[in-house]
């Protein structure tokens, strides 16, 4: 048992690593988004910072820091303040609970390769990502500005009703797998269907896998849900009236959320980070946590993708889909999975 | 083991650290010459008419008080499919009836036109 202090020291030592790593993980997501989305658009994307613009987003940063930061005089400035900041403790959080491979042992020291090994990791980051509507619609009334207004009311209403399609959308895992710690649900996953098939939750379950992907892009107002944000009609949406540093952590939300959406389909739906191990003992330390990226990167492109393909919905288009298809089809799954678990056992 | 969420709390008191901070910093660095202009409501440069905080449709209220109800469903659900197994077919039949009663209160909303976004 490790004492208190080395617990608090590793525990601090992994917080700064994993958050390295997030913001490094957002600014990269950010500009393979400009890549792949300007290949798609038939343009090169960010070519001048740095061999093919990979400096672009350290430039955006700066830039970032260095633009002047209104505050008009029409908003509620506590919360116009706070908006942003809860958006992105929020949008980072989640990742706390998330374990991003099997344990190791460095100089003696076995630790996992989370942050908090908690036995209700996904209730954590369902719980966590649900404040998340709290920014925006903080952010959308104290700007005290017509769009900002219809943004956030837009964004916080379709951000409750996607969320009861995912929360439901999970449940079938959850019948599978019987556990809500995020690492004994990719411990269920192991081994593989009658030898060839591996055993992952996206087979058994690809209509809550549809459903979860439908409801989280939903959930990270991207394309083709992203009505809070549409340019054409409500300019930039509740954040309109932000700039600078607060409009980057709106950004930054955003995309940490994204990832979060990644990392939990990986974990809950596509295995986590099985796959195939091989090669001298580093090698094999680290392969887990490659797969594990790998699936996230994968997930990423998709998201991108989607971005580049489809347009957007109308908003009467987006409730009734929320409402009227993904509740009753999350509803039907999970009555369908019990029976069949209920009938096999 | 409730020293397993001692983390979580560390975290977000990074984070709740490093933000205002980062914050403090771009203030101390960055420009800061408003005008009158730049500092009205955005609406495309027209100044603004009427008030900001108009009245908008009811229907937001709607899907409001729908999400209350349904997403405590979602919650009472994820405890019985954690427990699925150990429960035994008491379980399936009891939740079976839980949702058949949702599911005539969803069947009554849609009726009601509650759903429709017009």
């Amino acid at each position: 048992m490790l004492s208190i202090e080395s617990f608090v020291a590793i525990s601090l030592i992994k917080t700064v690593i994993a958050l390295f790593v997030l913001l490094t993980a957002v600014a990269y997501t950010v500009w393979l988004e400009r890549k792949v989305v300007g290949h798609m658009q038939n343009r090169w994307g960010p070519t001048r910072v740095g061999p093919f613009g990979l400096l672009q987003p350290l430039a955006d940063g700066v830039k970032f820091m260095f633009k002047e930061d209104l505050i008009p005089p029409h908003v509620y400035k506590p919360l116009y303040m706070a908006a942003p900041m809860l958006a992105v403790v929020f949008a980072l959080t989640s990742i706390a609970v998330i374990p991003v491979g099997n344990s190791i042992s460095i100089g003696g020291i076995q630790t996992s390769l989370q942050i908090a090994d908690v036995n209700i990791g996904l209730l954590i980051i369902l719980g966590v990502t649900s404040l998340g509507v709290y920014g925006v619609a903080l952010a959308g009334w104290s700007s005290n500005s017509k769009y900002s207004l219809l943004g956030g009311l837009r964004a916080s209403a379709q951000m409750v009703s996607y969320e009861i399609a995912l929360g439901l959308s999970l449940v079938g895992v959850l019948i599978l797998s019987g556990s809500l710690s995020l690492r004994e649900i990719v411990d269920a996953q192991s081994g593989t269907y009658w030898g060839v098939l591996p055993r992952w939750n996206i087979f058994p379950q690809f209509i809550a896998f549809f459903i979860y992907l439908m409801a989280a892009y939903a959930e990270t107002n991207r394309i083709p849900f992203d009505l809070p944000e549409a340019e054409t009609e409500l300019v930039a949406g509740y954040h309109t009236e932000y700039s600078a540093m607060k409009f980057a952590m709106f950004f930054m939300a955003e995309y940490a959320n994204m990832i979060t959406v990644a990392c939990v389909a990986s974990l809950l739906f596509l295995g986590g980070w099985h796959g195939p191990r091989f090669g001298p003992p580093l090698l094999q330390a680290i392969l887990p946590v490659f797969w594990f990226a790998l699936r996230i990167f994968g997930f990423l492109f998709v998201y991108i993708w989607i971005r580049g393909t489809l347009p957007r919905f109308r908003y009467d288009q987006l409730m009734a889909f929320g409402w009227k298809f993904l509740l009753p089809l999350a509803i039907a799954n999970l009555v369908v999975t019990a029976l069949v678990v209920a009938i096999q056992s | 083991m409730p020293q397993n969420y001692i983390p979580i709390f560390i975290f977000i008191a990074v984070v709740g650290i490093l933000i205002p901070i980062t914050l403090l910093a771009a203030k101390l660095v960055r420009p800061d010459n408003p005008n009158r202009a730049k500092l009205s409501p955005y609406e495309c440069g027209v100044d603004p008419i009427g008030a900001s905080r108009g009245r908008y449709t009811v229907r937001y209220y709607i899907v409001a008080i729908l999400f209350v109800v349904f997403d405590v469903e979602t919650i009472f659900l994820f405890p019985w499919a954690v427990k699925f197994k150990a429960l035994g077919m008491f379980g399936l039949i009891e939740m079976l009836i839980f949702l058949a009663i949702l599911v005539v209160g969803y069947v009554w909303v849609w009726q009601k036109g509650a759903l429709d976004w017009v």
